[in-house]
């Protein structure tokens, strides 16, 4: 246990080594509080990755063709090997992913919230890639210039990986858009049901945001709740222009002056209840990982009983040779 | 039969096997033991799907009516379909997809290793790019066969019922009929008789491994592959599969 | 066995292409070392990243202390003389 002054130093220098653009690696020395703040965010973040593999993965056997069935399995599928390699950048401080995920299973960790709702028709699965991963991507850019190494590193690969998952639902969308007008039906009434909880995504305002001033002294993060939720509505609403699709929000306008879009008042309060364990689908989404996870168990007992057997077979034939 | 007829069908038995086991395995995403796991299956989901789309597009070349890939996984019902029983049956648990994907794989590694010297260039040139997926995909099942057989007491009593359950369903993959015949003595695929002896070694070899029981069958389930008889289970794949193309005909995805 | 254990973590590493060093890209968890090379396969050469897997069980691994990293590697700071730059030659000199 380190005396308060010596603490105050260490951390003075901590401070200095961030200030400094330095990465900080698994072994080096960190404030308590910047390792907790950082596992709760890493293990968030890989919980929000494998929790929304299921509202897309609701589709994956419905997809209208296959092409688009390969392509969205194979997003789906990325998703999964993001959550592992958040995962991994957490259990580099110390945690480990069992007791993550317990957490997850449990109600207590939480992940966001956008995943709660429910994909409804073939144009969500458009909707999600488009602006749920329009909006994860401008959250994450940043997060590759974070100042944790290993959570920097694995925000590199994710955003590499990510390139085509915009891409293929802003296609998703143009396709419908320009298709009958059941399918223009289809995309507008998914981009009416999905608009709000991606500018959610984000997070709350600024001046409600508990944790935003440390992370960003500790360049965690690197921007502002608000700052990225504008820059979000000012790159889409004209993505929504150019296929004809109108965004619900009768108070979006560009704003001259500012150089920016106006946008109308977000319901917080629904965001709270979704959080809070309240929106549309949060428990059958628990339900989801609790099933896996428990009826996975056997399976994983089993691969660990073989290679220990496998092991004292080996060790066996050894002393056979030595005797 | 002509050859044309005989190929069409030899496609469409291939590309449905393909598709039906892809699509099967594509329900685990998400749900899967483990995360590590959950991506590997997926993977192999991936391949499967992959090899239907080159397969029935070829088969749609051959049938020569303009239709498309799409066209013949998406507007076919349960009766046109020409996949073995064994790829429709159910997930179930772990065991029944590993047990399932084992028994599909040994065959289909053996047919595939023939086929790569197929006088039909086309089907050659598909055969061989899927050879090195199934490769791997037979000794991932095998691995995981070891495995849950040689595991614990639970996982050994489940891969068990699971092998049991399933193995009435491998006779029709090496029974030829017609369809096979003409193909094999046009050169462009195996006699599949010939296989039936490496098929039963490879299976007897990783079932030994994983200190399981071959079970006794008295009766073979069979008429996937040749268009008698379906399970009910492939007519509740193609509504998931075939719903939004049925819901809204005749549109662009 | 009614503690619970989970599948062991490993580090992977990864060669992306001949002539180039393994580096390492992350970890995963598996039951054995072939179960984790294939587990690698799938989760980190899905987009072509690599021809070649290792894999180190990650309690075997053992790292210098950063709070050594001084005594370890700052005394190699004034050895300037393992540089090229450190002797002076005629610039007529070539080839050298």
């Amino acid at each position: 246990m380190k005396a308060p002054a010596d603490y105050a130093h260490l951390e003075d220098q901590f401070q200095a080594r961030i200030d400094a653009e330095e990465k900080i690696e698994p072994k080096d020395w960190m404030p308590d509080k910047y390792r907790k703040t950082l596992i709760r965010q890493i293990s968030q973040h890989a919980h929000s990755e494998i929790v929304g593999m299921l509202p897309e993965g609701n589709w994956v056997t419905r997809a209208p063709s296959l092409r688009r069935k390969v392509a969205l399995l194979a997003k789906v599928q990325d998703e999964a090997g993001h959550g592992l390699y958040l995962y991994g950048a957490a259990e580099t401080l110390g945690a480990e992913r069992d007791d993550l995920l317990d957490e997850l299973h449990t109600g207590n960790a939480k992940y966001s919230s956008i995943f709660n709702y429910p994909t409804l028709s073939w144009a969500d699965i458009g909707a999600i890639g488009w602006l749920v991963d329009g909006a994860a991507i401008m959250n994450q850019v940043p997060l590759c210039r974070c100042s944790y190494g290993p959570y920097a590193r694995a925000m590199v690969r994710v955003c590499k990986e990510e390139s085509f998952h915009q891409r293929q639902g802003y296609e998703i969308m143009l396709t419908l858009a320009r298709g009958t007008e059941a399918q223009k039906k289809m995309a507008q009434d998914a981009l009416n049901r999905w608009w709000w909880p991606s500018l959610m995504m984000f997070g709350p305002n600024d001046a409600e945001s508990k944790h935003t001033a440390q992370s960003m002294a500790w360049k965690i993060k690197r921007f502002t709740n608000d700052e990225l939720r504008q820059r979000f509505v000012d790159i889409t609403a004209p993505q929504a222009e150019f296929i004809g699709l109108t965004i619900p929000d009768e108070h979006l306008k560009y704003n001259e002056e500012t150089g920016h879009y106006d946008f109308g008042p977000i319901n917080w309060d629904e965001f709270w209840q979704v959080v809070s364990g309240e929106g549309p689908c949060n428990r059958q989404r628990l339900k989801a990982r609790r099933r896996a996870h428990e009826e996975g168990q056997w399976v994983r007992d089993a691969a660990l009983a073989h290679a220990e057997k496998r092991r004292q077979r080996q060790a066996a034939k050894k002393d056979q040779k030595v005797a | 039969m002509t050859l044309a007829d005989a190929k069409y069908q030899y496609l469409l038995r291939m590309g449905d096997n393909a598709l039906i086991l892809g699509h099967r395995l594509s329900e685990w995403c998400g749900h899967g033991p483990i995360l590590e796991q959950d991506i590997a299956i997926t993977n192999i989901a991936l391949d499967q799907v992959g090899q239907a789309r080159s397969l029935l597009q070829y088969a749609a070349q051959l049938e020569g009516k303009g239709r498309t890939e799409d066209n013949l996984a998406y507007k076919r019902d349960v009766m046109e379909y020409r996949n073995v029983l064994l790829v429709e049956q159910p997930n179930e648990n772990f065991a029944y997809t590993i047990v399932r994907q084992f028994l599909f794989d040994a065959f289909n590694f053996l047919l595939h290793k023939s086929l790569v010297n197929s006088k039909d260039e086309h089907l050659k040139a598909i055969a061989e790019k899927s050879l090195k997926e199934i490769t791997y995909h037979l000794r991932y099942s095998s691995e995981w066969m070891i495995r849950l057989g040689d595991g614990t007491a639970e996982s050994h009593q489940k891969i068990q019922t699971a092998l049991d359950d399933l193995f009435i369903y491998t006779g029709e993959l090496l029974t030829p009929d017609a369809v096979d015949q003409t193909i094999f003595e046009a050169g462009i695929g195996p006699d599949l008789t010939a296989l039936q002896a490496p098929y039963q070694a490879k299976i007897d070899e990783i079932l030994q491994q994983a200190t399981l029981q071959k079970p006794e069958v008295k009766y073979m389930q069979s008429g996937g592959k040749d268009g008698r008889m379906h399970t009910e289970y492939l007519g509740y794949i193609l509504a998931e599969l075939q719903f939004v193309q049925r819901a809204y005909p005749n549109m662009e995805w | 066995m009614s503690e619970k254990k989970n599948w062991p973590l490993w580090e992977i590493f990864i060669r992306s292409k001949n002539g180039l060093n393994h580096k390492h890209v992350g970890s995963l968890h598996a039951a054995d070392a072939e179960m984790a090379i294939e587990n690698a396969r799938d989760v980190y050469t899905r987009r072509m990243e690599g021809i070649s897997i290792w894999v180190v069980e990650s309690e075997h691994i053992t790292a210098s202390s950063p709070n050594q990293s001084e005594s370890l590697f700052d005394p190699a700071n004034d050895k300037v003389y393992r540089h090229p730059t450190f002797y002076n030659l005629p610039d007529e000199v070539k080839h050298m």
